[in-house]
């Protein structure tokens, strides 16, 4: 089986400061990888050198396209990536403000990734957004609606549906349950375990929640000061961590 | 003419390096140049960005029309006239077919242009993506990929809100397959004429942004395959002259409201009164006169 | 099925001046499909320890544990997952799911995870939970709100939804009562009748007689503390 994104050696410096280094893994299809650490510890500067948003200063990242087989997106066209990540990518942000344009209507912006490849059918594109606003159960009578006026909770799943609809096969999430109530965030999770079974999508999910990773995530990978100090199933790792770090990270976590 | 100024306003570096613009905006249809825009004797708004591209293409044997909202007697249009008159010492006139230079705003004459003829826009805000991306950095990176899914977004939002396509002016346009365009604030009702004869110049004088349509481009008016780009139109012919083909101001005749519709190109309304046609409101042309 | 051959496992505590705690020595067990093994020995002598082992729950320093044809011990992560949707399955104590998600799909989750249909899923969760007495208004409601006895059984009825061939039962009967006891361990029964090879744990010596063919006293791999 050919792994979808192969990462190898991945470092970024930003001037003399680490933001990750020698970052290698590989996921698989139908799998979905945990990120944890603290905050500064490089998990995000990792995520977004992955997807695509920060350049790696040294490094591949191999993703198995659709038409072409296994390619690096760090030195793949610009164009090549950017389609990337409007079709095969999407890109779940922690603040759905940056994941949404505020002033489109949820519709428009559930329909916005299927007019960027093309559709040109008001209808159809009209239906089908309004099909994948009912799976992330948003109600029909919401799709003229702006999201400035949804709910955090709401505006998160609008986020997803505006990135699942081109049918992506992998998805890159910032602390998706993050600033959300805890009633809300069980939901959401809930919605993405059923969405990444049924699709078959991979993901990888960038947080400091433990709990949100034991519930998510297959593997998990602990980040600390740039480096990836310990990778394993994601029970595994939290119930028997083998690094110092990690030890302290799980302990650490209060119990309710 | 005032012989303190160089021809036309503008010093002849200037001119030239308009030029360039112009030239390079020629070379591939729809995209904008940037381009050093002057300080000009009038302020933003007022067709700053048009007045310095028609200053760099005027020649002393030039006949300028102006035209504001397709009207030659209103204060803009009477200014730039006497502008250039004043500065340029050149022709001009009101009568579409004689003008080799027509600078307007917000209007294209609903006579046809002719090869030779030049006709300039006044534009306000160039980037056609702008209301609904920010970021200059970004709007250009996808005018250069061709990403311009968003564009059809604005038209979605319409089509959702209003049940058509509500963007009545200024409504985007894609040349020869390739570049998104904002047309200036025209009704959109003029968007079929931009397929035309004449070399077609915008200049953004606040936004410093030059793009031009040489003759006979390709203009496609964006649209939804289930909701084809309409042109729309008034309903009824022209109080003055009858005609039922052109764009339509309406125009309020008294406290009770009493409204008639008049066409807003007076030159055209003219040459058709006097070639004898008169509508519904309308005297014939020796009477108004008198 | 199951085969542990020499196994050792130790736990460094970093955060504990790097105290190294042995807890399992040269371990050795063997299940045959049909067969139920009974760990047995103190508390604290290591029968959860050794069973998290073979989960893959716990990594293992030394030795072998084939299940099937895999060596948890030296598996990549994917091949422990995939195992674990399919061959290998795991009723622990305790019951770790999704707030907010309804009894009835906790129970299927298992099934959907195996490309069982919606239908077929729900079908075989109804018969489960209804076998294991859990009042059906009580179906679509979270099972985090229910009683310890009700978790534990929501917990044992996902275990058997899917028909593992291999499969780890820690305290299956603890906290139940005589008629949802009787149920669990016919349950485990049927489990031996189609094959499946079983390690359980239960404190509960009748049961243990009942459906263990073995046992193994898991103190004898206990290291000596120094």
């Amino acid at each position: 089986m050919t792994p979808l994104l192969k990462v190898e050696n991945v470092s970024k410096y930003y001037g003399n400061r680490l933001g990750c280094r020698d970052v290698s893994f590989e996921l698989y299809p139908g799998e979905v990888l945990g990120i944890v650490g603290e905050s500064g510890s490089g998990k995000s500067t990792l995520l977004n050198c992955l997807a695509g948003h920060l350049e790696p200063d040294t490094g591949e990242v191999v993703f198995d396209t659709r038409a072409n087989g296994p390619k690096d997106t760090v030195t793949m066209s610009e164009p090549e990536r950017r389609m990337l990540s409007r079709t095969d990518w999407a890109f779940v942000h922690q603040n759905p403000r940056d994941g949404l344009r505020m002033s489109v209507s949820a519709g428009g912006n559930v329909g916005e990734r299927l007019m960027a490849v093309g559709a040109r059918h008001y209808g159809n594109i009209r239906s089908t957004a309004i099909d994948w606003l009912d799976k992330v159960e948003i109600n029909e009578d919401r799709t003229d609606d702006r999201p400035s006026e949804f709910s955090g909770g709401m505006q998160q799943r609008l986020q997803i549906a505006r990135n699942l609809v081109t049918g992506p096969r992998l998805i890159f999430m910032d602390e998706p349950t993050g600033g959300l109530d805890v009633s809300v965030q069980a939901r959401l999770l809930d919605l993405l375990r059923g969405l990444v079974r049924e699709l078959g999508l991979s993901a990888i999910v960038v947080t400091h929640d433990l709990a949100v990773v034991r519930l998510l995530a297959d593997r998990l990978m602990v980040m600390k000061d740039g480096h990836v100090i310990e990778t394993g199933l994601t029970d595994q790792v939290l119930d028997d961590p083998q690094h110092g770090y990690t030890q302290l990270l799980v302990s650490s976590v209060l119990q309710v | 003419m005032n012989t303190e100024y160089n021809f036309a306003y503008l010093d002849e570096q200037t001119k030239r390096m308009i030029r360039r613009a112009l030239l390079k905006g020629v070379a591939i249809p729809g995209y904008q140049v940037p381009f050093a825009s002057r300080e000009m004797p009038m302020p933003y708004g007022w067709g700053t960005g048009g007045v310095q591209v028609t200053a760099a293409c005027l020649v002393p044997d030039d006949i300028l029309k102006v035209i504001d909202q397709g009207a030659d007697d209103t204060t803009n249009a009477v200014s730039i006239r006497k502008f250039f008159e004043k500065t340029g010492g050149v022709k001009v006139t009101e009568e579409t077919a004689k003008a080799t230079v027509i600078q307007t705003r917000h209007r294209i004459p609903e006579a046809a242009l002719t090869e030779g003829q030049i006709l300039v826009y006044q534009v306000p805000i160039p980037e056609p993506l702008r209301f609904l991306e920010p970021s200059e950095v970004e709007t250009r990176k996808m005018h250069a990929l061709e990403e311009y899914g968003l564009m059809h977004v604005k038209l979605y939002e319409d089509i959702a809100r209003h049940g058509h396509i509500a963007t009545s002016y200024a409504y985007p346009v894609k040349i020869e397959g390739r570049y998104v365009m904002d047309p200036s604030p025209i009704p959109k009702f003029d968007n079929p004429k931009m397929e035309m004869a004449a070399l077609q110049l915008f200049g953004a004088g606040r936004e410093q942004r030059i793009y031009a349509l040489p003759p006979y481009t390709q203009v496609v008016s964006l649209d939804f395959e289930d909701y084809p780009f309409e042109k729309g139109g008034a309903q009824q012919a022209c109080g003055l002259c009858a005609a039922e083909d052109a764009y339509l101001d309406e125009v309020i005749m008294d406290d009770a409201g009493t409204r008639m519709f008049v066409c807003s190109d007076t030159d055209y309304c003219r040459v058709r009164r006097e070639a004898g046609h008169i509508g519904e409101m309308g005297v014939p042309l020796a009477e108004d006169a008198a | 099925m199951i085969n542990i051959k020499n196994v050792s496992k130790n736990f460094t505590l970093h955060n504990q001046n790097s105290v190294e705690i042995p807890v399992m020595e040269n371990a050795n067990l063997t299940v045959k499909p049909g067969e139920c093994v009974g760990l047995t020995g103190a508390s604290g002598a290591g029968k959860s320890t050794l069973m998290r082992m073979v989960y893959g729950n716990y990594l293992t320093q030394a030795g072998r544990i084939m299940v099937g044809d895999l060596d948890i011990v030296t598996a990549l992560p994917r091949q422990i997952l995939e195992l674990r949707r399919e061959t290998l399955g795991y009723v622990s104590q305790f019951l770790r799911v999704v707030p907010r998600v309804p009894t009835l799909d906790v129970v299927s989750e298992p099934m959907l995870a195996v490309g069982v249909s919606r239908d077929a899923a729900h079908e075989r969760a109804r018969e489960l939970l209804t076998k294991l007495r859990i009042p059906e208004r009580l179906w679509q409601l979270s099972p985090l709100t229910f009683s310890g006895g009700e978790q534990q059984r929501v917990n044992i009825a996902r275990g058997f939804a899917h028909e593992y061939p291999a499969m780890l039962l820690d305290e299956p009967t603890a906290s139940l009562d005589v008629a949802n006891r009787e149920t669990v361990l016919s349950l485990i029964e049927d489990a031996k009748a189609r094959g499946a090879a079983i390690i359980g744990i239960f404190h509960d010596e009748a049961a243990r007689a009942r459906v263990c063919d073995r046992e193994i006293d898991v103190s004898t791999y206990t290291p000596k503390v120094v």
